[in-house]
């Protein structure tokens, strides 16, 4: 799949992207005054050489955006791809966002993989239709191609002659499609796009209100619905009384949704009563009056900080070896100098700015929807699937996401909306309030862990024991999948990095009893914490500077092979040839993030700097954290990254990844807790669940990009591993107070 | 439900609502103006923040009752024709990431540089504390907004 450029016939571009080339008639008789300068040509030609480009014959240029904006730059980067190799004026160029469709290849816009999977793809699908052009270009001017040049939005040749992209639309359409070994991609030295500053698409659109989310898509006749979902996970309702709700004003229907019991398909909504409405606050006071006794089910006693204990307890026993060298167990008992230390971290809810929310359209039995979805193929076939309609008879059209941070990869609200369309007959829009949204969300897992590192006398470590426990997302939907995955366990447990000779990496079983998913970074949070921590309890225990401690661990520069270490060993779905894990990349962030910070210089009074550094979704992440603590209230000056993410593709939005990563990572150490009680989740609003504020987040954040032409690797999650560590260790310097514990309390 | 009149973007606007709904509601629903978002529904995100005579409110918990004769502005009304200057400065710094927030975050920008024009990070901070970014644009927000008080220079 990896090398596919998926192709497609003119008729059904047009038909998916709603795009015509009529009314384009301005502009041809102009184009044509210069002979040896031919811009324009038929109007009503289409040039699409593939699913995501079309070329018409006034020279505009669309890009199908195919992956979902929520604020990574995706919908602007992806395309400057194909743009780049495509030789485009941006100007003229209109993205389109995609439907919900598998001719795209993989929507999932999740795990960071966006630019990863289809940075070859895009470049292949831009340089192929430069090729075409050219080609074209060269059969009219009857010289050979490689005289011709595509520069700019245009085709010229070594006699000054020009053709522009529109001109050449239709003829380069009636072409065939070259064959890859004849398309040449650009050198990076000849990029105009890829490694420079480019703003996202929808910048004005957003800054004036007129972006599209959600629930922003007028629909005609559209009524409100809300949802009273069962408070524990796997609860339904027992009993319930509609009337009072029903006599509020403007309030059309009440019915009730099944609720699927527990475990829980990830796809499937809770289930409750609907309230549907004229509008929003009508509906608002119709739930609020609906009377309803609710069955807890089988998660009605669960405590989840009493949980946490649970699983500590197995964290300080041996669990199941999941990575294995030496002999860890004897190794650790004959070591002179040890640190032992457990860590504990708490659920947390995403509260994406957005609340899930969708809007659909059933008729004639068709289904229409509107969503912020991450993932609208998942979207896509649950609605199907949930309705028993074939999945062509669904569309799913993606709006931008206000914020998604893993939650809106979940199709459950997108399904919930498309039953209430189908059963109460209106066009829906449903909206979840932020009550909803922190009390039904799929949260982090919290977790419990144990790490002992033993070291001999001269300070050289020569153990490491992690043991992890914690509630696999797969336990959501499967019971039997309590055992931490191989791929949540790769996220800081089975790639420990560091040149160790005795190592047992354990883990044990938990069972999500509320539903548990990813959210961003997901098994890293706690790991790269942990480990982060205790990293920096064995420099002190050695009695060296907590930087080059991370330097000395590592060894000699190589590429690890993990993959002997554990079969459980993930790469982020990659090949460990093509996306080594490499211990001298890995060296080289933590070296220029001492640099950048001025890493050991005098520090003003009270203010002090931390360390760690991680490696998530193949990107390689170093951090320091300057803190000082003032009026009780801890404050952070200035966080330094460095990251070395292959090639940049949009460095500015990979910057504002890392700088909104600093304060996701902020709120995660200071500020954010879920818990829940006899089964229902104990906060419900910003009040509650507190998250970073402009006064808690950084005053500054400064990232330097490593320079590389390496295959490019994530950007939007990598920047929140390494940080809570990095503060916490930061912390420990003017508290004299290890940090074992998410959120840090002062 | 009762007939409101009231003063919108300098234009006498008429709904007829129930007289406690929030005017965020009145704006999305009966108006179709969805620039002003909806984050929490308890006037603790600013994320539908307007102007109620210069002053910034939270939207979301303003019932329609209360307007009378004041004057509302929205995202949509703060600009007669292009940008305003606070508008501008954001496109500058490029400051939004997924943009949900962004509408309340300009408001409340706006309405402290109305009354400030060279506030430090101290009035940064208390002017701008009620609207939460979960994608963490706050250092691009604290430029922008130092930025649009030098009159669109950077301030280096």
């Amino acid at each position: 799949m990896k090398d596919k450029i998926f192709k497609i016939d003119r008729r059904t571009f047009l038909k998916t992207t709603s795009i015509s080339a009529t009314g384009l008639l301005l502009g041809m008789q102009f184009s044509c005054t210069n002979t040896s300068k031919k811009l324009m040509g038929d109007p009503t030609a289409n040039f699409s050489p593939n699913v995501y480009l079309n070329i018409n014959g006034s020279g505009e240029v669309t890009i199908i955006a195919h992956r979902s904006e929520m604020g990574t730059g995706i919908k602007t980067s992806l395309p400057l791809v194909l743009a780049d190799e495509l030789e485009v004026d941006w100007e003229k160029v209109k993205v389109v966002q995609a439907v919900g469709d598998a001719k795209y290849g993989d929507q999932n816009t999740d795990g960071s993989y966006s630019v990863r999977m289809f940075y070859p793809i895009m470049r292949q699908a831009g340089a192929t239709a430069r090729t075409m052009l050219e080609q074209a270009a060269a059969n009219e001017w009857k010289i050979d191609v490689k005289e011709c040049k595509a520069k700019n939005h245009e085709v010229v040749n070594s006699n000054g002659d020009v053709l522009g992209f529109g001109y050449l639309a239709d003829k380069a359409a009636l072409l065939p499609l070259p064959e890859a070994q004849d398309v040449i991609l650009k050198s990076p030295e000849d990029f105009k796009f890829i490694g420079k500053k480019t703003s996202i698409v929808d910048l004005e659109d957003i800054v004036t209100g007129k972006a599209v989310f959600g629930l922003d898509t007028r629909l005609e006749g559209a009524k409100v619905a809300l949802v009273k979902r069962p408070p524990v996970a796997g609860g339904k309702i027992k009993s319930y009384k509609g009337e009072a709700a029903m006599q509020i004003p403007g309030v059309q229907k009440v019915f009730t949704l099944e609720s699927p019991g527990f475990p829980i398909p990830l796809d499937s909504p809770l289930g409750g009563v609907v309230v549907v409405a004229d509008n929003t606050w009508a509906a608002m006071k119709g739930r609020d009056a609906l009377e309803i006794i609710w069955e807890k089910g089988v998660n009605g006693n669960y405590d989840s900080t009493a949980y946490i204990e649970t699983m500590m307890s197995k964290a300080k026993v041996s669990g199941k070896v999941r990575r294995g060298q030496g002999d860890a167990t004897n190794a650790l008992k004959a070591s002179s100098k040890k640190v032992k230390a457990d860590f504990r971290v708490h659920h947390l809810s995403h509260a994406p700015m957005e609340t899930p929310c969708a809007m659909a359209h059933f008729k004639e039995g068709k289904m229409e929807i509107w969503a912020p979805t991450q993932e609208p193929q998942w979207a896509r076939s649950a609605v199907a699937g949930a309705l028993s309609l074939d999945e062509k008879d669904v569309r799913v059209n993606v709006t931008l996401l206000g914020g998604g941070f893993g939650r809106k990869s979940k199709p459950d609200y997108v399904v919930e909306a498309a039953r209430i369309a189908k059963e109460s007959g209106f066009p829906i829009k449903l909206l979840w309030t932020r009550e909803d949204d922190i009390q039904h969300d799929y949260y982090h897992a919290n977790c419990a862990q144990h790490i002992s590192v033993g070291m001999d006398e001269s300070g050289k470590v020569n153990t490491w024991v992690h043991r992890t426990v914690f509630p696999s997302i797969g336990s959501t939907s499967n019971a039997k999948a309590n055992e931490p995955s191989g791929s949540e366990l790769s996220q800081g447990v089975l790639d420990m990095p560091y040149d160790i000779p005795n190592v047992s990496c354990e883990s044990n079983n938990a069972n999500a009893q509320v539903r548990v998913g990813w959210l961003r970074s997901v098994a890293n949070i706690n790991h790269a914490f942990a480990i982060g921590c205790t990293l920096d309890e064995v420099a002190e225990k050695r009695g060296v500077d907590p930087a080059q401690n991370l330097l000395d661990l590592l060894g000699s520069d190589r590429n690890i092979d993990m993959a002997s270490y554990s079969k459980d060993f993930w790469n982020y779905s990659e090949k460990l040839e093509e996306f080594p894990w490499s211990t001298a990349r890995f060296r080289n962030v933590i070296e220029e993030v001492k640099r950048i910070s001025g890493w050991g210089k005098e520090m003003p009074d009270g203010s002090t700097m931390g360390i760690a550094a991680h490696r998530s979704f193949l990107s390689y992440v170093a951090c320091v954290v300057e803190v000082k603590v003032e009026n009780g209230k801890i404050k952070i000056p200035k966080v330094y990254y460095a990251v070395d993410c292959g090639v940049a593709v949009n460095p500015e939005r990979i910057k504002a990844q890392f700088e909104g990563g600093a304060v996701f990572g902020g709120s995660i150490a200071l500020k954010s807790k879920i818990t829940l009680k006899n089964g229902a989740v104990q906060q419900s609003n910003f009040d509650d669940y507190q998250v970073a504020r402009i006064t808690d987040a950084p005053l500054e954040t400064e990232v330097y990009i490593v320079p590389s032409n390496e295959k490019p690797t994530g950007a939007g999650e990598p920047p929140v591993p390494p940080f809570a560590p990095a503060l916490s260790n930061a912390m420990y310097r003017i508290t004299g107070k290890r940090i074992r514990q998410l959120p840090i309390t002062l | 439900m009762s007939a409101f009149k009231f003063n919108l973007n300098q234009k006498e606007v008429e709904v007829d609502v129930a007289d406690d709904t929030p005017l965020l509601w009145v704006l999305r629903d009966n108006l179709g103006m969805t620039g002003t978002k909806f984050g929490c529904g308890k006037a603790l995100c600013g994320a539908c923040t307007v102007h109620l005579d210069g002053e910034p409110v939270r939207s979301c918990t303003l019932p329609i009752s209360a307007i009378g004769q004041k004057k509302i502005t929205t995202i949509e009304g703060i600009a007669e024709g292009g940008l305003h200057p606070v508008q501008q400065s954001w496109i500058q710094e490029d400051v939004p990431q997924c943009g949900y927030c962004q509408s309340g975050q300009i408001m409340s920008a706006v309405a402290l540089l109305n009354k400030n024009n060279n506030p430090t990070d101290d009035d940064i901070d208390q002017a701008m504390e009620g609207n939460i970014c979960r994608c963490g644009t706050y250092v691009r927000i604290r430029r922008a907004i130092k930025r649009a008080a030098k009159g669109g220079t950077h301030e280096g």
